[in-house]
């Protein structure tokens, strides 16, 4: 394999059949560079999906009710069933060894918000102090609503870093008042949240405030709770699942509603969500695999074909090798050199400009559904030895029968 | 140089089986210039052939500079014509992808000589073949005579006991045969043991034995006076 005179004869072989040298690499070159494209923009797909669902935390239950539709122990339907305090206290009391975060919400819709000369309408919210982790919120100035404020129903507000934006124009927001249907706020602090301007265009404010200001009373209109991570997703899955069903049955005991009424409380597991998010990247995942290992086999056989090609079209040639005292291992051993070297350059370089192409263009996509579209490193040369390989097993059995053949009917004129 | 004793070759093609050699005996010294002849499918080339360790026979026996050839295995039977012997094809065989130097310098290249020496030797024969300004063209660049005078330089430069030319001027025309046919003779008259078949007299007659094949067997083994090719050119 290291034998200098070996290399020289099988460089010089190959210089001067370049087309035939230039065609082979060619097909394996494109091969790999195909399949480095591929597993590139799997991952792209695959980072792209994961980061859309990333905004809210992954593993939460959120509960608001609705109307009954069915007649239930001589209830008419058509009940509006109102969440209260007392009910937010049973989930977290029944569930408080398995819950991390909860939090109940007050909400109005559309709130006339102003400061100075400014104005703009933002979904306002009556939230507790865990809310920050259900919602990924990340607080960029000042600070996050605490119990104390909650306890006391302080006319504090936290704004999403869009209101800021809108109505203080870049200036410190922190401490100024803000007015809502002429009640005026304390800005205590600004959050970013992953989830992007819709989610930022909202103020938050203690629940009891929101309740006394809003004259909510006793009155929630939903509740949100996470679950603790199970180090396996199926348990937590199970689990979610579970807490989800007993809330549920909870609060139709106790707002007597009928069991099988599905529009009268809702409650919706994201744990669930997330899995079919998991399942689609993983569905993802496989079909780029299996275009890629199809790629890979279709590669192989196009190396095997080649070097079957190229081992009838060099029959004369071996015969005369073997006339003039070539042993026929020899013959084997310079066919396969040439074709691993030649496939292992190639591969390699398509391998590079795959890399190269997804280094490039991976940061000009803009796309939500594709972000940096990457392979891992040693996956691609792993296919590229797996091609090499697999060509040389393919290339060596023309030439093991190729050698094999008698030199007098390899120079057997036609 | 060469003993053969009751040399048999069949060959089979299914059912059928063609009795081609039915026991040639001959023997050929040191120096000798042989040519062999006798119509079409004869046997020449087969006999040939066995001679060259292309093939094997069925049986009897063969001895090359006293060593049997016998029971060989593709790995020995190519060293022993790496050694032994130089081939001359009436179709020149010549790799077509390289130049006459590196055609030369193939057998060479496994009798294991480095590079360097390999150039040399190669240049030096295809020099006494009168090729040196060719040496770097391409076989398809050459004439009929040029390549095989190329092929006599190759067969000639692992310096074998016996030179096997199989109609070496089949494909030539009459001037360029002989010219062919000078360089055999200066060959043999360094003392090179040479083996011609032919089908053409003249050819046979600048030899200085020939051997008559008919049907499987020798007819006639004659010395000839030989004519010298040189008078021609
Ligand atoms: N590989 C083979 N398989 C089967 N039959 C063969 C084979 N090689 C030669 N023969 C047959 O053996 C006989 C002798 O062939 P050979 O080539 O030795 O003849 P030749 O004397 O060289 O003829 P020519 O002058 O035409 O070259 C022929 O009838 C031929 O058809
Ligand atoms: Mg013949």
């Amino acid at each position: 394999m290291f034998d200098i005179e070996r290399w020289q004869e099988i460089f010089e072989t190959l210089s001067k059949n370049k087309l035939r040298t230039f065609l082979t690499g060619l097909s394996v070159a494109s091969g790999i560079f195909i399949l480095v494209i591929l597993l590139g923009f799997s991952s792209g797909i695959q980072n792209g999906v994961t980061s859309q669902f990333e905004r809210d935390a992954t593993n939460s239950i959120s509960v608001w009710t609705g109307v009954t539709t069915k007649e239930y122990k001589g209830l008419n339907p058509g009940r509006r069933i109102q969440l209260k305090n007392e009910d937010f206290n049973a989930v977290v009391t029944k569930y408080n060894d398995n819950l991390e975060y909860k939090s109940a919400f007050y909400t109005i819709w559309g709130g006339l918000v102003n400061y100075k000369n400014e104005s703009g309408n933002y979904r306002i919210q009556g939230v507790m102090p865990d809310n920050q982790f259900i919602e990924n919120a990340d607080i960029s100035q000042g600070r996050f609503l605490n119990h104390s404020d909650v306890v006391g129903a302080k006319k504090v507000a936290v704004i999403g870093n869009k209101v800021s934006q809108d109505l203080f124009k870049g200036d410190d927001p922190i401490g100024k008042d803000i007015s809502l249907y002429g009640i005026n706020f304390k800005v205590i602090g600004v959050f970013f949240d992953p989830g992007g301007e819709r989610d930022e265009s909202k103020v938050m404010m203690p629940i009891t405030t929101a309740q006394k200001a809003f004259n909510g009373g006793n009155d929630i209109r939903s509740m949100m709770y996470t679950v603790k991570m199970s180090d396996n997703f199926d348990e937590a899955v199970a689990l979610s699942e579970q807490i989800s069903l007993g809330i549920e049955n909870d609060i139709k005991e106790t707002h007597i509603i009928a069991p099988d009424d599905i529009s009268a409380v809702r409650v919706n597991n994201t744990l669930e969500e997330a899995r079919k998010i998991y399942s689609l990247v993983d569905t993802i995942k496989a079909v780029f695999w299996f275009v890629g290992i199809g790629t890979i086999i279709a590669g192989v056989v196009g190396v095997g074909n080649i070097m079957l090609i190229i081992v009838k079209e060099r029959t004369k040639e071996i015969g005369i090798r073997k006339a003039l005292g070539a042993e026929p291992m020899s013959i084997v051993g310079m066919i396969l050199q040439e074709s691993v070297f030649v496939t292992m350059f190639s591969g390699l370089f398509g391998l590079v400009a795959g890399l190269g192409l997804l280094e490039f263009v991976g940061p000009l996509i803009e796309s939500d559904f594709i972000k940096y579209p990457q392979v891992d490193f040693n996956t691609a040369l792993t296919t590229v030895f797996v091609l090499v390989f697999a060509g040389a097993i393919a290339g060596f059995i023309p030439a093991y029968r190729a050698a094999k053949i008698k030199p007098i009917v390899a120079l057997r004129d036609e | 140089m060469i003993q053969i004793k009751d040399l048999h070759k069949s060959y089979h093609m299914g059912t059928n089986s063609l009795h081609v050699l039915k026991g040639i005996n001959f023997d050929v010294k040191q120096g000798e210039l042989v040519s062999i002849m006798g119509s079409s499918g004869s046997g020449k080339s087969t006999l040939l052939n066995i001679l060259g360790m292309l093939d094997e026979a069925d049986e009897g026996s063969y001895t090359l500079d006293n060593v049997p050839i016998k029971n060989l295995n593709e790995k020995i039977a190519a060293n022993y014509r790496n050694k032994f012997l130089g081939f001359i094809f009436q179709s020149f065989n010549l790799i077509n992808y390289k130049s006459a130097l590196d055609n030369v310098a193939l057998p060479l290249y496994y009798q294991g000589l480095p590079r360097k020496e390999r150039v040399e030797k190669a240049m030096h024969y295809l020099d006494k073949v009168g090729l040196a300004p060719w040496s770097h063209h391409l076989p398809n660049e050459l004439s009929g005579g040029q390549k095989q005078r190329v092929a006599i330089a190759r067969a000639l430069a692992s310096d074998p006991k016996v030179l096997l030319a199989d109609e070496p001027t089949g494909a030539l025309d009459t001037k360029t045969s002989y010219e062919v046919m000078d360089l055999i003779q200066g060959i043999n008259d360094e003392g090179k043991t040479i083996l011609v078949v032919t089908h053409e007299h003249d050819i046979a007659q600048m030899t200085k034995r020939i051997v008559n094949l008919k049907d499987g067997v020798i007819i006639d083994d004659s010395v000839v006076e030989q004519v010298r090719a040189s008078q021609y050119v």
